[in-house]
């Protein structure tokens, strides 16, 4: 169940986002895809998501191709730095819409399970009809992750995930990769938090310019500061 | 650990997929209004701006040419709001990424939307056309389902074109602007056709029924191909490829 890539580029007219990426993402397994700006890794993550197409090389799930409007992206879980709700739309509105749209019918006993699984079932009690729009970020952020584990992924993807959480949000998403890798999904996190990086990842890959900088798997935790000197140091070399 | 087995998923059918897209920005729409509303507002002020720029002395009824003309323009005009504002909500907290990761199908998506902004255009219409017939003296009752099916197509026309090029300008910063730049002058059949057949059933004297039909089945056909056309290009506008 792992996700592979092979030799993917991704051209945007003359501009490289990405050039012959090869790597594996194993199931059970967190993978913290790291890099500074504009090395590829939203791109990397459109591909991941079925959502870009690569221009050349293949990235298989399963061995299937993932490619834009495969029936594969059912099995996709994708949490954004921004929640991905209607946010005119109250919290149980958003979770029905779209567990309809994976074909499942959500239950109120089966609503209640899984704002209580993100710890929202106690924020959330009569609330919600209240618009999503007037929940704090790290609130809708749960409810994004309540949303993208509606039909039980066996991929998750998240780009950015801590990037508008307060210090508590961090760690309850740090405790929610955790479960998902202990559940046996294949994660795979894009940020820039080297703090959640370290603390979570069995595997590093960095990025620059397009190119695998680093691609490393960790038998133990990397402390913060070697992670950060690691960085560092890396993209201080000339290319 | 072992690897969770791969989830139930049952994609629902095709028209289940249209309905629940249409049927989502609808109820989003019920809970604010704000569409409906800014669409409406804008409606009635160009009619009455019409009004008062034509306003005669005596009551003379003006050309029946000159009523459907402002009549098409107020819902073309207002017709926009209702294309930007759809797709706004779906930019808003990046539903669209959540929405197109579902295992739906794209041409499902531009179904529903085109739907649910066909039915926006169709509800200020009547509160539109009514109040045009009012200030312009036009009698619009004497054909009223054929220009209710005039209106309808031609609402069909305009968002089937309007709901790709929303897409396509989705994460523009000037979309307004480009929105109506790029809009207007691919829908002039369809506002040209609308305005000859509603002018044609407005006029009292003679009505040339055999041009209005013909009129009519341009709106239905061309309104059909811009259907077609939307469903080939929905797709790859949305992923920008």
């Amino acid at each position: 169940m792992s996700l592979s890539l092979n030799a993917v580029c991704k051209n945007y007219g003359r501009h490289r986002a990405l050039y012959r990426i090869t790597a594996e993402f194993p199931a059970g397994r967190i993978s913290v895809v790291l890099g500074p700006n504009g090395a590829g890794k939203s791109t990397l993550m459109g591909i991941l998501s079925t959502l870009v197409a690569p221009t050349t090389g293949t990235a298989t799930w399963q061995g299937q191709p993932l490619a834009p409007g495969t029936p594969l992206r059912a099995q996709i879980g994708y949490v954004g730095h921004e929640p991905g709700l209607y946010p005119d739309l109250g919290a149980r509105a958003n979770l029905i819409l779209f567990a309809s749209l994976y074909g499942l019918h959500l239950a109120p006993t089966a609503l209640a399970a899984r704002l209580k699984a993100v710890g929202l079932a106690e924020d959330l009690e009569g609330r919600l009809e209240l618009p999503v729009r007037a929940f704090s970020r790290g609130m809708q952020q749960r409810l994004a992750l309540a949303r993208a584990l509606l039909h039980d992924p066996s991929l998750l993807l998240f780009d950015e995930p801590s990037a508008a959480l307060d210090p508590t949000g961090a760690v309850w998403l740090a405790e929610h990769l955790r479960q998902a890798r202990e559940a046996g999904r294949t994660v795979i996190v894009i940020t820039h938090d080297l703090g959640l990086a370290a603390s979570l990842a069995d595997r590093i890959l960095l990025l620059r310019r397009g190119r695998v900088a680093i691609d490393r798997t960790l038998e133990t935790p990397l402390p913060e500061a070697a992670l950060r000197t690691l960085y560092e140091e890396t993209l201080s070399v000339p290319a | 650990m072992s690897p969770p087995e791969p989830s139930p998923v049952r994609v629902p059918g095709f028209a289940t997929q249209v309905f629940q897209i249409a049927a989502k920005d609808l109820r989003i729409e019920w809970k604010s209004h704000e569409i409906l509303l800014t669409m409406g507002y804008l409606a009635v002020v160009i009619v009455l701006a019409f009004a008062f720029a034509f306003v005669t002395v005596g009551g003379e009824r003006l050309s029946p040419s000159v009523t459907s003309g402002i009549l098409w323009v107020s819902v073309f005009f207002s017709g926009t709001v209702a294309l930007s504002r759809t797709f706004d909500r779906e930019r808003d907290g990046e539903a669209i990424r959540a929405l197109l990761l579902t295992p739906i199908a794209r041409s499902a998506i531009y179904l529903g939307k085109l739907i649910g902004v066909v039915v926006l255009m169709g509800i200020v219409e009547v509160v539109v056309v009514p109040l045009t017939a009012m200030f312009f003296s036009a009698e619009l009752g004497q054909h009223l389902l054929w220009t209710a099916l005039i209106l309808g197509l031609g609402n069909l026309g305009y968002a089937a074109v309007g709901v790709v090029f929303s897409a396509a300008l989705l994460r523009s910063k000037s979309r307004d602007v480009l929105l109506s730049a790029l809009l207007f002058p691919l829908v002039l059949p369809v506002l040209i056709a609308g305005a000859r057949a509603t002018s044609i059933l407005l006029d009292p004297k003679s009505p040339d029924l055999a041009s209005a039909v013909f009129w009519t089945q341009f709106l239905g056909i061309s309104g059909g191909i811009f259907v077609l056309l939307g469903l080939w290009a929905f797709e790859p506008v949305l992923s920008g490829d």
